[in-house]
């Protein structure tokens, strides 16, 4: 094993700044990260072991103990949940006779819990040592677990594959892209290379004059306008770099899932745009572990446009370098902020930093950073390939272009949609095929949660901004329950846990939520909670704690109908509950629960 | 590089050298503004947000925002001073304080905020949360019950070699405070008492050389945390 590790260690040239790329290989090779190869890590980096060990244990695909030689990883996100996950759950548990959490005694089954793995569209799914099973049931459980059982080679359990270039020699993978509408930027017609030529034809700085004046603005989410970013970090000096935000964790998106399968050769391009207009030479595409599935794939397309001179040294013969790496992640949705992405893929713990400085400053490396998201550098190509105008014509004043949309939850026709900016959820609704919708999740947990009444809202930068996730919520569901509760769950287990505010009142919210879901809720709580939300609004320092309260505040504000029936209007309200406290134990004991209310 | 700006905190007019941060520039103007993890001349953590205060109409962490020339603070307002309440409050019920057993009394940040602010029962459920206590490093307590994850510590103890002595592990709730067994072994006398000295709770504790500071002579026993502007942050 030490002879291994120090190999590996060797291959990434002892560099404690490739600390993620040294502890994936460790942890896949040997099912874990253990204390003693935290050692063998620590000493041949000349680093303490906690400090390996701070970076081992804030991803969750890392882990301590050694995972089966099936690690299954179901999602327990709220769509995967509205789709039946408590069944797939039950039924891996019935089958392999251990709990979620835990191992089978031959260590060849593992089960855990995982949170959003993009694949909302076509859920309930599960990741199985990196490969992607999606809209599992009982049955398909069940010979999941046989094929365990006997051994079989993960790639082997699936015999129908997906659209696109899921069915590739080199992805091989049943995932879907249900793209339903292909607009005319990301997912319409593409030429590969035809942008970066134009680009290189034009001065730099009339490259990032082009994207400002298209008013593209960052579809990540936040919305920053992109040729800002470009102009402030080309100015700065000193070597440049280029990242790609893929790590696509807000619960509900795979619209960037979709894009790094189809046009993977697009984005690549559009980063080398990118490092053209700011004068970097290297860029690395930070993708999240849950898409690792991709990784020979994305390996095929950098050699490709290796071949082509789209990449390498001296492209089109115009002296301009530019090549780049394929950084993974390891589970950690605050890794999707682009400070946290940055020491992420320094290696280090993802806690996002300080500002200022801010990355256009000082980023990777602490050199000058522009970090976009899989979407925008796309936008880009098709930006400098037919001009500001064209694209400025598409979309509303305010924002411009289209917009990829993951649609998922109860409707008709979850998928990939590319609108042009400014349509109506309702027309969304219609679109999707989606009826008795009680509300819509606008852009992830971290959005609004918008009610019937406020369907008429336009979804665009100016009224209801969205990364690209959209989670229709029918009226069956239990919305504090099934979706509020879930979201708070996600949020206090992804806090990176660096401010007092985000890290404590994450779990406090959290409690006070299920308090109130579960019956012990009194008036007072409801105000409690829009107060503290308040404080952890303004006190954290990133957008996860900016924004982790709103599934509670806009339900409070948006559906307080549905807290008002759940709480009491009392003083005090004792949160042990005397009744089911003698119920559960006369369960234990086997008699009969005599109760007198 | 040292341009001097003016700058206002409540209206006071105050000068500063310009990128210096609001919260060593305020207490260089005779004004304080609470910290826990905060130390001049360090990197800043920003983590503690104990410093939350409206720089130019915008929640910011003084420890962590530089000064500029006509910058306008806004500290000691009744929304911040609630605000600054609620975080102490919350590191009281995060953790498990118990001052009267704790060797720190008297020389706690967190306790004497506690005072500053007076807090009476905390407003928030208390988590109860189970930590332990290391005790295994020669020279180290390690109490986790207290931690109140400042980075202090992190920043500033490393052995020769420059390898953090101190880490964080885990993320979120699952967050810890972690010593490196190897490295602390090798610990002197010197950097313990350093890394007690920082630590602005007890979590950090000497062994062997126990309240050897009598109570009546202690830092906060006569005056309140802020009085002493000079020599806040060590």
């Amino acid at each position: 094993m030490k002879d291994r590790i120090l190999n590996i260690v060797e291959n990434f040239e002892k560099d404690p700044g490739r600390m993620m790329d040294i502890l994936l290989e460790v942890q896949s090779e040997f099912g874990c990260v253990s204390h003693e190869a935290v050692s063998i890590i620590a000493s041949a980096l000349n680093v303490s072991e906690v400090d390996v060990t701070q970076t081992r244990s804030f991803y969750h695909f890392f882990t301590c103990q050694p995972v089966g030689k099936y690690a299954v990883y179901v999602n327990n996100s709220v769509v995967s949940c509205m789709k039946g996950m408590s069944e797939v759950v039950d039924e891996f548990e019935k089958v392999t006779g251990i709990k979620f959490g835990s191992k089978t005694q031959d260590g060849l089954i593992s089960l855990h819990y995982t949170a959003c793995i993009g694949m909302s569209d076509q859920e309930p799914a599960a990741l199985i040592n990196s490969v992607v099973f999606t809209e599992l049931n009982r049955e398909k459980v069940r010979k999941l677990v046989a094929d365990m059982r006997a051994g079989k080679a993960v790639q082997e359990m699936f015999t129908e594959l997906g659209d696109g270039i899921n069915a590739h020699p080199l992805v091989k993978s049943m995932v879907k892209n249900n793209i339903r509408k292909a607009g005319p930027v990301t997912l319409g017609e593409y030429t590969v290379g035809k942008g970066l030529m134009k680009a290189l034809g034009m001065d730099s700085k009339a490259v990032i004059t082009e994207v400002k004046d298209s008013n593209l603005r960052g579809r990540g989410g936040a919305g920053f306008p992109t040729g800002m970013k470009w102009d402030f970090c080309s100015r700065e000096s000193g070597d440049h770099y280029v990242l790609c935000n893929a790590d696509e964790g807000e619960p509900g998106t795979f619209k960037d899932r979709v894009l790094l399968t189809e046009r993977a050769h697009m984005l690549f391009e559009g980063m080398a745009i990118a490092g053209y207009a700011i004068g970097a030479k290297e860029g690395i595409l930070y993708l999240r572990n849950e898409y690792a599935y991709l990784k020979a794939y994305m390996e095929s397309v950098l050699t490709e446009l290796r071949n082509k001179n789209i990449l390498g040294k001296n492209i089109h013969g115009k002296g301009f370098d530019f090549d780049i790496r394929v950084q993974y992640g390891a589970g950690a949705y605050v890794c999707g902020e682009e400070s946290a992405l940055i020491e992420s893929a320094e290696g280090k713990r993802g806690e996002p930093r300080n500002r200022p400085p801010f990355p256009v400053q000082k980023g990777y490396k602490n050199k000058p950073t522009i970090i976009n998201n899989v979407e925008t550098f796309c936008s880009a190509v098709k930006i400098i390939e037919n001009g500001s105008a064209w694209y400025k014509a598409i979309g509303t004043p305010e924002s411009a272009g289209t917009k990829l949309l993951s649609i998922s939850g109860d409707c008709k026709l979850p998928g990939v949609y590319e609108i042009v900016w400014g349509m109506s959820i309702k027309e969304m609704l219609d679109m999707v095929g989606a009826e008795n919708v009680q509300a819509v999740q606008v852009a992830g947990p971290s959005g609004i949660c918008l009610p019937p009444s406020q369907f008429d809202r336009k979804i665009a930068l100016e009224d209801l901004p969205t990364g690209g996730s959209m989670i229709v919520i029918g009226k069956n569901r239990d919305l504090l329950k099934d979706v509020v509760l879930n979201f708070m769950e996600f949020f206090a287990d992804e806090s990176c846990g660096s401010c007092v505010t985000c890290r404590s009142f994450n779990m406090i919210l959290k409690n006070s939520i299920e308090k109130i879901v579960e019956g012990h809720g009194i008036k007072k709580n409801i105000d409690e909670m829009m107060a503290w939300s308040e404080i952890l609004r303004k006190t954290t320092r990133c957008g996860l704690g900016q924004t982790s309260s709103n599934p509670i505040t806009t339900t409070i504000k948006n559906f307080k109908e549905l807290y008002d029936m759940r709480v009491k209007d009392v003083e005090y309200q004792s949160e042990f509950d005397m009744s089911k406290a003698v119920k559960d134990s006369c369960e234990v004991v086997g008699r009969p629960a005599i109760i007198h209310e | 590089m040292s341009e001097i700006v003016k700058f206002t905190i409540d209206g006071k007019e105050c000068q500063g050298k310009k990128g210096q941060l609001i919260v060593d520039a305020a207490a260089d103007n005779g004004v304080y503004i609470p910290v826990l993890c905060h130390m001049r001349d360090l990197i800043p953590a920003g983590s503690c947000r104990i410093c939350t205060t409206k720089v130019n109409g915008r929640y910011m962490a003084a420890c962590t925002t530089p000064v500029d020339e006509g910058t306008v603070v806004e500290n000691d307002t009744p929304e911040l001073l609630d605000i600054r309440k609620a975080i102490v409050e919350m590191l009281f019920v995060e953790g498990n304080h118990f001052c009267p057993s704790c060797e720190k009394s008297g020389n706690c940040d967190l306790q004497a905020l506690g005072y500053k602010y007076q807090m009476m029962a905390p407003r928030f459920p208390y988590a109860f949360e189970r930590r332990e206590l290391e005790a295994s490093t020669p020279k180290i307590f390690l109490e986790k019950n207290r931690c109140i994850f400042c980075k202090r510590c992190v920043r500033v103890i490393k052995d020769d070699q420059g390898r953090s002595v101190f880490a964080f592990k885990g993320r979120g709730k699952t967050l810890q405070i972690n010593i490196d067994k190897k490295l602390a072994a090798n610990l002197s006398d010197e950097m313990a008492k350093k890394a007690m000295d920082i630590c602005p709770v007890g979590a950090i504790l000497r062994k062997e050389v126990g309240f050897v500071e009598p109570i009546g002579t202690k830092k906060y026993d006569h005056k309140p945390i802020g009085s002493d502007l000079k020599n806040i942050y060590q």
